[in-house]
């Protein structure tokens, strides 16, 4: 996160967490957070919130060509197992059977594949968000611990260029937030 | 994934009539914060002695050798084989419940989902030990493996038992990667509940660090999708590959084309009973009545009915070829079957599976929860018979002479009793220490979750 200047000792503002009411009410307020220009902030919810991606103009999630690699990967792995093996490593001959049974080599084509890409997905989702990372700054406030009950939240980060505490701020209220408060880095 | 959804209260998937997310989590994470229950503790304990008999079992067969089962020539796979593809089968409803129905944006899968996911991964446990002892020499059970070995030797790709191999652990991993997923924001919930630091770590480092993030759950809902959609013809792939071990053999009675389609009917058959029998038992013990509704289970009675009368029309297709294919052998294993030494399994199998579940025509019978049960016991007798009756086939094999009747040993008979204990031990540690149901998931399905549903509702 914070490796930008390392001469900087005291505690540096993470930024702003804000508390809205409703799926609603945080879907508008992240338009209005959008159309104010900020780049560097989230929303939090219990539950993902149809098109708020749109709502905060982010583009598409990368994950479908980290699957749709390992799918490759896998299938191409478990074919090539089965050739090596019969052709080079231990040609066996069972009941005149031909080495390369290419119909034969298919269920563990495909299994393979499935596996792959099921963990190309898992891995692939924690990669993409920075997780497992158990420490972060929204932890400190015991307000956020409603974002995974019934709490809709926007965390807009000091990094981001518009930033500015007291202009942050009275942005925050007048879009409906309540419960403002600074995180410490 | 947030599905598409209309606001009329009648059509809500309905969890909970308030429409309150609080409520929902405080329903969901209820019963792994209260502090005991008697009920959950007696069954525990019988479990836990069930799962100790079954370790006390295998290592009595481990000492002596396979022939403490009553598996010999002709009839080498004997119940080990029946239940591993009974225990399978059961397995599946998991998968279909989780990946089909979420691809097919059935909404009211959100208040099984969980937990037929966890019976699939716990099945499928039960499944493996039975092959793995099955080998004789369990100590070398890794020679299944392509693994490299100092005699340089490799397993034959081109046969169904490898396959198999592959189709079996590539499912159980799938399932658990499925189920883990889909618990990570459920765990960070009951992480910020938690009171106690222990409960407040375990959770937490389980969690993963979930921030709820719309970043994050753009992510998520991307990678929950794919798995999904991979799941689904896994699902199908998983026990077609298990009907394979028969079909692909030259046995009568075995070597028919039907056999893929009519093994995964019939798992996501048993699949769904289990999952009923076992919902109808918590949703008593756990209070969840308000989130499993009879119409989920109104539902799945529906799926019973379906999948039911498709295995008994593979029955009769398969008596029907065996006739028409006028071929001699065929014609013996199916008679035989039906009318020979274990006439008796094979009505059995009729009865459970063909006959009895034809009541869930009647809406009555539907809504009834005690007589729902009783039927969904049926079955899964019913499925579990129909497995003995296919490896049984083998008792009257090519030779007369070798022609024998095949019967269990008390090893068998409370090894696969001990199986239970296995699944029940895992099952209530699920149940008590594990959200019972997608808590998320729930919440994202209710209409208020809709962020465009206020307008409609207020104004």
């Amino acid at each position: 996160m914070s490796h930008a200047t390392p001469a900087m000792k005291a505690p540096k503002t993470f930024g702003l967490l804000a508390e809205f009411g409703s799926p609603a009410d945080v879907y508008h307020a992240a338009e209005k957070i959008r159309d104010a220009g900020y780049k560097k902030w989230d929303v939090h919810s219990p539950f993902p919130i149809h098109g708020i991606e749109t709502a905060m103009g982010i583009g598409d999630s990368k994950l479908g060509w980290i699957a749709f690699f390992c799918a490759c990967a896998g299938a191409f792995g478990g074919f090539s197992l089965q050739y090596w093996i019969h052709k080079h490593a231990y040609p066996l001959l069972i009941g005149g059977k031909p080495m390369v049974a290419y119909p034969a080599y298919v269920p563990v084509t495909f299994e393979p594949g499935i596996l792959f890409t099921a963990f190309g997905c898992l891995l692939g989702m924690l990669v993409l968000n920075g997780l497992p990372r158990l420490y972060h700054p929204t932890f400190k406030s015991s307000n956020f611990k409603k974002f995974s009950d019934n709490g809709f939240f926007v965390s807009i980060e000091s990094k981001d260029p518009r930033f500015n505490v007291e202009s942050t701020r009275s942005f925050l209220q007048s879009i409906g937030a309540r419960n403002i408060e600074v995180l410490e880095d | 994934m947030i599905l598409h959804r209309d606001d009329d209260p009648t059509k809500r998937p309905v969890l909970v009539e308030s429409g309150d997310f609080h409520e929902v989590t405080q329903i969901i994470s209820a019963p792994t914060e209260t502090k005991f229950n008697l009920t959950w503790g007696i069954l525990l304990l019988l479990s836990g002695s069930l799962l100790c008999l079954m370790l006390g079992l295998f290592g009595y067969l481990f000492w002596e050798g396979t022939g403490v089962w009553g598996v010999n020539v002709p009839v080498a796979w004997g119940w080990a084989i029946v239940n591993f593809v009974w225990w399978i089968g059961i397995g599946h409803a998991g998968t279909l419940i989780s990946a089909i129905l979420f691809l097919f944006r059935q909404r009211w899968r959100t208040a099984i989902n969980r937990f037929s996911e966890a019976m699939t991964i716990f099945a499928v446990m039960c499944a493996g030990v039975f092959p793995a002892f099955h080998v004789g020499r369990v100590w070398v059970v890794y020679y299944i493996f392509p693994l490299p070995n100092q005699m340089s030797a490799w397993p034959n790709t081109r046969s169904p038992l490898f396959w198999d191999v592959f189709a079996v652990s590539t499912y159980f991993t799938v399932s658990v990667l499925f189920w883990y997923m889909g618990l990570i924001p459920d765990l960070a919930t009951l992480r910020d509940r938690s009171v106690s630091k222990i409960r407040q770590m375990a959770y937490g480092i389980f969690a993963l660090g979930w921030r709820g993030s719309a970043r994050h759950w753009q992510n998520y809902e991307r990678a929950y999708l794919i798995l999904a959609a991979i799941s689904t013809p896994l699902v199908l792939s998983v026990h077609s590959i298990v009907s394979f071990d028969f079909a692909v053999s030259k046995v009568p009675g075995w070597h028919t084309t039907i056999f893929p389609p009519y093994f995964v009917a019939g798992a996501v058959f048993s699949g769904f009973a289990l999952v009923s029998t076992l919902l109808i038992i918590a949703r008593e013990v756990f209070g969840l009545k308000q989130v499993v509704r009879l119409h989920h289970l109104d539902n799945m009675n529906k799926f019973m009915l379906l999948t039911g009368s498709l295995v008994g029309y593979a029955y009769a297709m398969e008596l029907f070829i065996a006739w028409y294919s006028g071929s001699i052998y065929e014609r013996f294993a199916f008679y035989h079957r039906a009318l020979g030494d274990y006439w008796w399994a094979y009505a059995s199998m009729v009865t459970c599976n063909v006959v009895i579940p034809q009541l869930f025509w009647f809406k009555k019978i539907r809504h009834s929860i005690p007589i729902t049960f009783i039927i969904t016991i049926f079955i899964n007798i019913g499925m579990w018979f129909e497995r003995f009756v296919i490896v049984i086939t083998l008792h009257a094999d090519f030779l007369p002479s070798s022609w024998g009747y095949y019967k269990p040993t008390w090893v068998d008979i409370w090894t696969y009793v001990g199986t239970f204990g296995l699944f029940g031990t895992f099952f209530l540690l699920f149940l008590k220490f594990l959200p019972q149901l997608a808590i998320a998931e729930v919440k994202g399905v209710m209409p208020e979750a809709n962020p465009h549903h206020a307008h409609t509702a207020h104004h």
